[in-house]
């Protein structure tokens, strides 16, 4: 079949007929095609094979008569492991060995919905419903050797991709016996493996993409290469709203290599940036003519933006009253009436998320409507609605191939660089690859919300919490990405967290005060709950010290008398920390916790001062709450991971404004933390199985900072209220 | 533009190219080796770590030119099958996360561990320095080149 009916006819077609998606997806011969569909008029998704079900079919396992076995994973890898760990799910109850399986990356198909790696979503999220495909799966083949063999079920076991019969030996593979599985009615409630014969599930597996990354043969996005490719490299504005006015192209166009100019416009959520493209047949004659491009910008008022001057807005701010989020009991009576009052403002700036790949997408046009895109991203279905909404082509007239992500961090689930590469394309009668450069990446956002929290505490005389206020002070990702005017329902988003922890404080009222602004703001790893987690935990940890108690006793005896997920953590935490051996002089330790929507997580942070006022961290103890672990090695990476990225985050860098513009362009001046400065982290994993499942890659990130600026109050009395700090000063 | 002639990984390329060029382009885009990655076009992350004459280079900054009659090894080059000791190494301890800076991570080991057949950690953090890695890699990176080291002088 030619690419252009396979796009015309994507693989989301209902009543799939098995031979096509057999063509769609290079295997040879029928075989057992199963998945997830819904019938019409359906809420739940059912299983469901291609050819024997009427319904939508995402198929997830693809067994053809060669003996092929392919499995969907629609969660894209950015460094997280869902490369292994989402076909593991399915692996573990099919009875096949990771090596067995073809990991095929969805593209963006209707038909598997949401296929967005974010959230800390893929495990927690598929769990139960792949491994029930897989199950089905099995017990489809199963069924067919029985009748083949003319044997009873109970006779007959699958392992490694083969079925085996008990009493006599005899065997049958998975692709001898597909073809006749294929046909057999859908299970629709397969019995689902015990954990305790787990093969895979909850083994430090090795993962299959760990080869091609050492060796330089993992293909990224920026690492496709199309015949007849040319490349683009793009002139934009660093003042956010600028108008483009003209531009002198004289030069550019005498750098031998360049094509043509394309001028078109940046889109990010609801915003539109204008930008220039120079077309080259390489990509440094195209980064030369940008150089070289004259542009003439009209900054429209926004060349005075100043974070100084923003961060003064949100201190004035802080003393408004905004819209309550949670209020239980009587906060300002109690608050009024505490013998002993508390308040401090924590001040968190605008970062990057800075992937180690710059942003990039390839793009292809096959005639007038008709796109191919080729690209690292967080998801999928995002890249075609957001080309779609941009570019006014249906949906289904895009493919995608989701290539490894060189990091994502919330980066690439805005897919403003695929929009721009397909507007670019659009114009050349060529495959056209645009790479960004680190200063747009660094320049360009969108970028975290600063976020300021103004705390209040009232505490009885013998420490009691009488009265407790979170207020969170903030623009908002939706009203700058989304263009929201109404303003109104970001007040949930942007207070993640702060009134479902599980301490119990009386008389607790939160609230939101919205600030405008005009620069792009995104999620960024752990998304709010990075920056207000270090106001809410440093806080608890000012009320403790008020009161007089540690910390961490403070929290478990007097805020969590009942018993919690977090009360069992902390109460992990201090045993694998030996949170009650003394330290050496001139040392201190810290503690901190967050539960969000990602999960719960939490740090006890050991740390030494030094004559220079300098603060080196000794030790890193982490504890992560899951219920059910799929690859314990990739949960130590991500915590490890996350730490590194709270670290660089809490004492490194910022973005910040000046006239319009973002002072830091590049890693000499928005530095991350290297080797050098990267302590050991020690990570414990509470998992005792069962349905209960929470996510892996955020809940490593907020509790690091708060724990780090405790353990340095620990050892100094210094209190650590504005992010980043200089660690070598404090 | 100038014919310019590479060795690379042992293998002649001859190609046309502007002399002012990174090498980091001209071993992607022009030889076509794609494990050498852009990450910040001013030596400040390591990604397009490769050797050249044996020492350890930046290819973003290096023109391509100046890398011409010398012996260039990119990643692709250190062995054929994942065999090297440094990615013995790396399996084991299962180092990578997105991956993307890994080329160059090992490429800038692979140098300290010639010069230095028993680095210490700080031996190691300095050689490493140059090398960042956003998924936060660090620890493991440590321990691998320890285990590379052992594996070398087994």
């Amino acid at each position: 079949m030619r690419l252009k009916e396979m796009i015309k006819q994507p693989a989301s077609r209902g009543d799939l007929d098995r031979r096509r998606f057999l063509q769609l997806t290079g295997l040879s011969g029928l075989g057992l095609v199963l998945g997830l569909g819904w019938k019409p008029g359906d809420e739940e998704a059912i299983v469901a094979a291609a050819g024997t079900t009427a319904v939508n079919l995402s198929a997830y396992i693809i067994i053809d008569s060669s003996g092929t076995i392919s499995i969907m994973n629609p969660q894209p890898d950015m460094g997280q492991g869902t490369f292994q760990s989402v076909p593991a799910m399915i692996a573990e109850e099919l009875e096949v060995t990771l090596e067995q399986i073809r990991i095929i990356q969805t593209g963006g198909e209707k038909q598997y919905g949401r296929q967005t790696s974010g959230g800390s979503n893929s495990i927690r999220g598929n769990y139960q419903k792949l491994r029930t495909v897989g199950a089905a799966a099995k017990e489809m083949l199963i069924l067919a050797a029985t009748q083949r063999w003319k044997v009873p079920v109970s006779e007959c076991y699958a392992s490694g991709g083969v079925v085996y019969h008990k009493p006599s030996g005899k065997s049958l593979s998975y692709g001898e016996l597909a073809v006749e599985a294929g046909r057999l009615p859908v299970p629709q409630q397969p019995v689902l493996k015990d954990p305790r014969d787990f093969k895979i599930i909850g083994k430090n597996y090795p993962r299959p993409d760990v080869p091609l990354k050492i060796s330089g043969k993992a293909v990224y996005g920026i690492d496709v290469e199309l015949p007849g490719m040319l490349y683009a490299s793009v002139a934009h504005c660093p003042v956010f709203n600028s108008k483009l006015v003209s531009y002198e192209d004289a030069d550019t166009m005498r750098v031998k290599g360049v094509k043509k100019l394309v001028r078109f416009q940046r889109a990010l959520g609801a915003h539109k940036y204008d930008a220039v493209a120079v077309i080259a047949d390489t990509y440094w004659a195209a980064y030369q003519g940008k150089l070289a491009l004259k542009v003439k910008w009209d900054y429209d008022g926004n060349d005075v933006f100043d974070t100084d001057v923003y961060e003064q807005t949100l201190r004035e701010l802080s003393g408004k009253e905004g819209t309550v989020v949670h209020s239980d009991g009587n906060f300002e009576a109690a608050f009024s009436s505490a013998p002993v009052q508390l308040t401090a403002l924590y001040e968190l700036p605008m970062v990057s998320h800075s992937p180690m790949e710059p942003q990039n997408c390839t793009a292809l046009w096959h005639g007038k409507d008709l796109l191919e895109i080729w690209v690292s991203s967080q998801g999928a279905d995002r890249v075609k609605d957001e080309i779609a909404r941009n570019l006014g082509i249906p949906r289904d007239n895009i493919k995608v191939n989701i290539l490894f992500s060189g990091g994502g961090f919330g980066r690439r689930l805005y897919n403003d660089y695929a929009v721009e590469a397909a507007s670019i394309a659009r114009e050349v009668d060529a495959p056209v690859k645009m790479i960004w450069t680190r200063e747009e990446d660094t320049q360009l956002g969108p970028f975290r919300p600063p976020t300021f929290s103004a705390m209040k505490a009232g505490l009885s005389a013998d420490g009691k919490p009488l009265a407790f206020q979170h207020k969170v002070i903030s623009p908002s990702m939706g009203s700058t990405l989304e263009d929201k005017k109404d303003t109104s329902g970001e007040s949930s988003s942007m207070t993640e967290g702060i009134s479902t922890q599980a301490y119990e404080l009386p008389n607790m009222k939160n609230e939101y005060v919205f600030s405008q602004i005009h620069i792009p703001l995104a999620a960024w790893r752990s998304v709010t709950s990075s920056t207000v987690a270090f106001a809410h935990e440093c806080f608890i940890d000012e009320m403790a010290a008020k009161a007089g108690r540690d910390p961490l006793q403070y929290r478990l005896d007097v805020l969590l008398t009942k018993d919690s997920d977090t009360k069992r953590l902390l109460l992990k935490l201090k045993e694998v920390s030996y949170w009650d051996r003394p330290l050496p002089a001139g040392w201190g330790r810290g503690v901190a916790q967050y539960e969000f929507f990602a999960g719960l997580g939490g740090y006890v942070v050991e740390v030494s001062s030094t004559n220079q006022s300098g603060i080196h961290i000794e030790k890193v103890y982490m504890v992560i709450d899951l219920g059910t672990v799929v690859n314990p090695d990739m949960v130590a990476l991500q915590v490890e991971g996350a730490a590194t990225m709270a670290l660089t985050a809490a004492i490194k860098s910022a973005i910040t404004f000046t006239n319009g513009q973002t002072r830091q362009t590049n890693f000499h001046n928005y530095p991350l933390v290297r080797i050098n400065e990267m302590p050991e982290v020690e990570v414990h994993i509470i998992a005792e199985g069962g349905p209960k499942i929470k996510g892996v890659g955020e809940p490593g990130l907020p509790p690091f900072a708060p724990a780090l600026a405790n353990a340095i109050f620990a050892a100094t009395g210094k209190r650590i209220r504005k992010l980043p700090f200089n660690i070598n000063k404090v | 533009m100038a014919s310019i002639t590479l060795t690379v990984n042992k293998k002649k390329y001859t190609i046309e190219a502007d002399p002012q060029m990174p090498l980091l382009w001209a071993i992607r885009d022009i030889v076509g080796l794609k494990g050498t990655k852009f990450g910040c076009g001013m030596a400040q992350c390591g990604a397009c770590t490769v050797h050249l004459d044996g020492e350890a280079v930046r290819s973003c900054v290096t023109l391509v030119g100046r890398a011409e009659g010398q012996e260039i090894v990119t990643i692709e080059g250190i062995s054929d099958d994942n065999s090297h000791p440094l990615q013995k190494a790396w399996i084991e301890f299962q180092v990578p996360q997105c991956g993307y800076c890994q080329s160059g991570q090992i490429m800038s080991a692979a140098v300290l561990l010639r010069e230095n057949p028993h680095p210490t950690d700080r031996d190691i953090d300095e050689a490493m320095m140059g090398n960042l890695c956003r998924c936060g890699t660090y620890t493991r990176i440590r321990k691998a080149i320890h285990r590379a080291a052992e594996i070398m002088n087994a």
